[in-house]
């Protein structure tokens, strides 16, 4: 069984691309043969049912997946033509480049401001103490978040709202300047009007960083993405632009997906 | 038709269901038994020792006026400021002079009763004050440990005699013991004070935070959060749960086995003591620091990790300072549990007897529990009550270490 | 003294290398066209400062260890060293002498002699002292140099310093091992020479124990080194008679605390059950000594047991098990709250009576969480040393009477080794045998106990 590519798309240039990947948990192979080019330009989405393996791929697309000892990713994943795997890459270089929102907020158990200044510190991106300033507010204001946190920078991240968190996750990523935001299901512990938010936030961001999200809601995916994978039991088995996955999809399985008969 | 009646509701079950619960009720009160037993037997042991020891704070005193304008001791400051200070008093005959004024103001068989080396008190007044010289003043001198069993109501018959009547001249009294806070170990119950032990227990602990607490958290932070799975770990994970439950006698044997033989010259030191007690402390670190790792959130790292920080930044910016006051808290029971240890000491030669407190790490010194077991050992009454009021310092100590562990554990109790 | 000079000098020196080595990647990092180094300029810092103070550190701590034998050694080469006793104690103390007062410990000196080897001792420290500081000097330079040419704007001191702090994280661990391994061949090293000069056989299974320190050590008596009075006695307090009284007040406690007791009074007891686990065992100790065994003894001898010891086992033991009887409440605790609630609440559905659920469904459901509590407590009771020590007897009976003194391996280990015996004889030995015995037996409870807890626990996860 092969992946259906739409032949439609047209040729833009591959921020990450991956090829013949496959991921493994011990001797489980959680992910199968999986290739994809991720555009600079557009919003990317994953959707399928609940263990597909979405989140697991889009974890072995900058590393993350080293965390958990016995997972062991085979095939070639590339950012900007280089190898992400190879020995001779700084994986620490590769997150501050491919930065990752998580499914539930995860801000620092510290202050607002050091939430979003921690990355440019450990980095030296900031010289001085007004530097840092300039990078956390931009970074906020840019995740939509300045005009409501600018006069309690020194409160902790935990004391806000859930979206509010988020948002301040996603400031956090890109404080650092990554080239790629991966989002595990960004929106899925947070209610209507926070995610209304975050997504109106996803296409702000959209351009100025290569996105790819998880999301278990195919609505979201319409709304937010202009590309469309779909994954089944660790197979990726259709990829095209959004539109053409939810008006005219190729695959039945795809067909069966988003008309609701599983997931 | 006769109706069946329910068997639960049959008066057999009723009465089954009345001794069920009688049964029950009995259970319930052999619980509270138990814990009630328990509690009596810590408070008992409380009182006892509070008991005796309040009388262990004190000492008899016998008042001697002493008029320095007869005795002609001078006091240059110049000298009462240096450590000639005894020397120069000794020398100019103030033991004699203070047993001159003893033997006026209690007659000979009372002068007697005065502790010998207690013109030590004096000219430790007259150091501190050398005007003193020029007047006339009264001192509480510390009474014979024969005459102050007397003053309980033991020993002999003449000194019971005798006790009273300088009692009711009111020239003897039971005072409270400052000095018992600033002298060390003494042959005679009315000269000994906690200080020395006191402060080699400090020094002693001293070098098992430093050694035990690095040690632990760095082994803690390995384990948890680098270490590989595979046996090497597995060795050094069984090694320390087991040395967490080796009896503390056998790191006795090993101090006594290893240290002493690199280091022979630090017999019963402060610095041996403490390595000792730091092998033994290190693994309760070890197993509290390890828990308290594994409390923080793994979403923590993940974020961190998200923004590019390596693996070592996420330990020591992220999961250390949250894992720090459940660390804290394991290794202030850690030491408190090395406070109260003796018999590993007892194993390197902290036994000694010390008669001023260690100057350093490596001077010989005794600490608060064994200073104790010491003490438990001596026949006289006046031990007695000294050991008891040593016991009641102890306790304080731990009563206050604990209290901030468990305030430390409220407090930081999961924040995220 | 001289130690803490030279760890004072390795920090200052490290922080210096910290300085100038921060200082010079900040100069790169003004020199390069995008202000970017590979690393911070905190990490070169700490590069360089690590390489300065940890040799010197290792340095540091060998040098500690074999200075004062160099020092003794040139001492010895002084004129007066012919007159010196050939071995043994004297030699010893008068060499000490001699160096109390050359470090100023002491003020003069007892022993004639010692006054001879005064100056040569003052002579030796200084020179020493002096080598000390000018090699710690050298491998300092050294060290910070050779990490200071590396430094350059593309040099990965991250990489570097997390290598090592890495290694720093490994060695700490290894500390365990190490402790381990030290107890272990320490405790066979002694064992095995206490055995070249008894029979193994004859102490294993002897049932006389009388070792004699003062005895000819040459020629020891291998009947009077029989160590069954002493196992026995060991469990007989610490196995049976303690655990007569901990183990049903303590699971008795943590019963009534878990499944009766309301949550305030739950909140002020277990501290309380804290405290009598935190109080010291020479207090326990002194408490036995002083209350409970005198008390028992005239309770034995008013119901007419003449020969009631005022060291009786029972004492020790009774002490001993209310000491043990907090720990043994926080294990049951601990496995009564790891059975599932489901199960609980299964029996209570059917109409049983709490204590029904708890003796018929939760206990045996807990049933080995708690027999592993109940060896851990035992492995605790029979290691136990201060509470014996100080109100059992040190005279070794083979008795089944609860009132007769006996001893036991800890009580002996102390006896033995705070002695007057000389390191090399077999009494004083017998106590690492005694101790090699006690490791093991406490080793196996504790290994078995762990396994049987950890299956428990996976049981009903």
């Amino acid at each position: 069984m092969v992946t259906v590519v739409h032949e439609n798309l047209e040729s833009t240039e591959a921020k990450m691309s991956a090829r013949d990947v496959s991921v493994f948990y011990g001797d489980k192979k959680a992910i199968d043969n999986v290739s994809i080019d991720i555009p600079t330009e557009y919003v990317t989405a994953f959707i399928g049912p609940s263990g597909c393996g979405k989140s697991t791929f889009l974890r072995s697309l900058n590393r993350m997946n080293d965390t958990i000892p016995s997972a062991r990713v085979e095939g070639e994943i590339t950012l900007d033509g280089e190898d992400i795997y190879s020995p001779k890459l700084d994986v620490v270089q590769l997150r501050a480049r491919v930065g990752m929102v998580f499914q539930k907020p995860n801000p620092f158990p510290k202050s607002i401001y050091e939430n979003v200044a921690y990355g440019p510190k450990i980095h030296g991106f900031a010289e001085g103490k007004d530097e840092l300033d300039a990078i956390v507010e931009k970074s906020l204001r840019r995740a939509g978040l300045w005009e409501e946190v600018k006069e309690r920078l020194q409160d902790s991240g935990t004391a806000l709202s859930g979206g509010q968190q988020q948002r301040l996750c996603i400031a956090r990523a890109i404080a650092v300047d990554p080239e790629v935001i991966l989002m595990d299901e960004p929106c899925s512990a947070l209610d209507p009007i926070a995610t209304a938010k975050i997504e109106e936030l996803i296409d702000e961001l959209n351009g100025r960083y290569a996105i790819v999200i998880v999301t278990h809601s195919m609505q979201q995916a319409a709304r937010v993405s202009q590309r469309t994978a779909f994954f089944h039991l660790g197979k990726m088995v259709e990829y095209g632009r959004t539109s053409d996955i939810f008006t005219n999809p190729i695959e039945q399985r795809t067909q069966d997906y988003i008309t609701g008969r599983y997931g | 038709m006769s109706e069946q009646i329910a068997p639960t509701r049959t008066p057999v079950f009723e009465a089954r269901l009345k001794k069920r619960y009688a049964a029950e009720k009995r259970f319930r009160t052999m619980g509270l038994g138990a814990i009630v037993f328990s509690i009596t037997v810590l408070l008992y042991l409380l009182g006892t020792m509070t008991l005796n020891g309040i009388g262990g704070f004190q000492r008899a005193e016998v008042a001697v006026p002493i008029d320095f304008t007869q005795a002609g001791i001078s006091a240059d400051p110049a000298v009462m400021d240096s450590s000639g200070a005894m020397q120069s008093l000794e020398d100019q005959g103030l033991p004699q002079v203070v047993q001159y004024f003893a033997d006026e103001a209690l007659g000979e068989e009372g002068a007697a009763q005065i502790g010998g080396q207690a013109w030590r008190d004096v000219a430790a007044a007259i150091a501190a004050d050398p005007g003193i010289v020029e007047r006339q003043e009264t001192f509480w001198l510390p009474a014979s440990a024969n005459l102050a069993s007397g003053y309980e109501g033991e020993g002999s018959q003449e000194m019971q005699a005798l006790a009273a009547s300088l009692a009711a001249e009111g020239k003897l009294e039971k005072n409270f013991d400052v000095g018992f806070f600033s002298r060390a170990d003494a042959t005679n119950p009315q000269q000994v004070g906690i200080w020395g032990a006191l402060k080699g227990s400090i020094l002693t602990m001293i070098v098992t935070l430093a050694l035990a607490f690095p040690i632990g958290v760095l082994a803690a932070l390995y384990l948890e959060e680098y270490a590989p799975k595979n046996k090497w770990t597995d060795v050094i994970e069984l090694s320390i749960n087991n040395l967490a439950a080796v009896p503390s006698i056998i790191f006795g044997l090993l101090g006594l086995a290893v240290f002493l033989t690199v280091f022979p010259n630090f017999r019963s030191a402060p610095l041996i003591g403490g390595m000792t007690l730091a092998l033994m402390t290190m693994p309760v670190i070890v197993i509290a620091g390890r828990n308290a790792i594994k409390a923080v959130p793994p979403s923590i790292r993940d974020g961190a990790l998200a923004v590019g920080a390596s693996p070592v930044q996420v330990v020591f910016h992220h999961v250390l300072p949250l894992a720090l006051p459940g660390i804290l808290t394991g290794t202030i029971i850690g030491m408190a549990r090395a406070l109260g240890e003796t018999a590993p000491l007892l194993m390197i030669g902290m036994r000694a007897f010390v008669a001023s407190p260690p100057d350093d790490f490596t001077s010989p010194a005794t600490v608060l529990p064994m200073q104790i077991f010491l003490w438990s050992d001596e026949i006289d009454r006046g031990f007695v009550e000294r050991t008891s009021a040593a016991i009641i310092v102890l306790l304080l100590f731990l009563l206050v270490m604990n209290g901030l562990a468990i305030y430390l554990r409220n407090k930081f109790e999961k924040k995220w | 003294m001289s130690l803490t000079l030279l760890l004072l000098l390795a920090l200052g020196l490290g922080l210096a290398g910290w300085l100038a080595a921060r200082a010079r990647a900040w100069s790169f990092r003004r020199a390069s066209p995008n202000g970017r180094l590979a690393s911070l300029p905190t990490y070169h810092a700490w590069y360089v400062a690590l390489w300065i103070i940890l040799p010197v550190l290792i340095f540091v701590g060998i040098w500690s260890a074999i200075a004062p034998g160099l020092i003794t050694q040139a001492v010895l080469t002084a004129p007066a060293a012919d007159q010196l006793p050939a071995f043994g104690f004297q030699r010893q103390t008068i060499l000490n002498e001699a160096r109390a007062v050359a470090t100023g410990a002491a003020q003069g000196v007892f022993n004639p002699l010692a006054r001879e080897f005064v100056e040569p001792y003052r002579e030796a420290i200084g020179r020493y002292n002096w080598i000390g500081v000018i090699v710690t000097l050298a491998i300092a330079f050294l060290g910070g140099v050779y990490a200071f040419l590396r430094l350059k704007p593309d040099f990965a001191a991250r990489n570097r310093v997390e290598k090592i702090v890495m290694a720093i994280l490994l060695g700490a661990s290894l500390v365990a091992i190490l402790t381990t391994l030290g107890i272990f061949v320490s405790l066979v090293f002694e064992t095995i020479r206490f055995f070249g000069m008894v029979n193994p056989i004859d102490f294993l299974f002897g049932l006389h124990w009388g070792p004699d320190p003062m005895s000819n050590a040459e020629n020891p008596d291998s009947s009077r080194y029989g160590a069954i009075p002493l196992f026995w006695g060991t469990l007989f307090i610490g196995a049976i008679i303690a655990m007569i009284v901990a183990i049903p007040l303590g699971l008795m406690s943590a019963i009534y605390l878990t499944q009766y007791a309301n949550p305030k009074f739950r909140a002020w007891v277990k501290p309380a059950l804290e405290i009598l686990a935190g109080v010291p065992t020479v207090v326990y100790g002194y408490f036995a000594a002083l209350t409970i065994a005198p008390a028992i003894r005239d309770f034995a001898i008013s119901l007419g047991a003449s020969s009631a010891s005022s060291e009786s086992a029972l004492a020790a033991g009774l002490v001993m098990g209310v000491m043990i009887i907090p720990f043994v409440s926080s294990m049951a605790d601990d496995s009564i709250a790891a059975v599932p609630q489901a199960m609980r609440d299964g029996s209570l559905a059917m109409g049983a009576t709490t204590n029904e659920t708890i003796r018929r469904v939760l206990v045996p459901a807990a049933l080995p969480g708690i027999v592993a509590g109940v060896m851990l407590a035992i492995s605790r009771a029979i290691g136990e040393t201060m509470i014996v020590v100080m109100a059992a007897s040190t005279a070794a009976n083979l008795s089944a009477n609860p009132l007769d003194s006996m001893t036991t391996v800890t009580v002996q280990i102390v006896a033995m080794l705070t002695g007057e015996g000389s390191f090399d004889h077999p009494a004083t030995l017998s106590a690492f045998a005694l101790g090699f015995v006690l490791f093991l037996v406490t080793l196996g409870l504790n290994f078995i106990a762990l396994r049987v807890v950890k299956r428990f626990r996976e049981a009903y996860e």
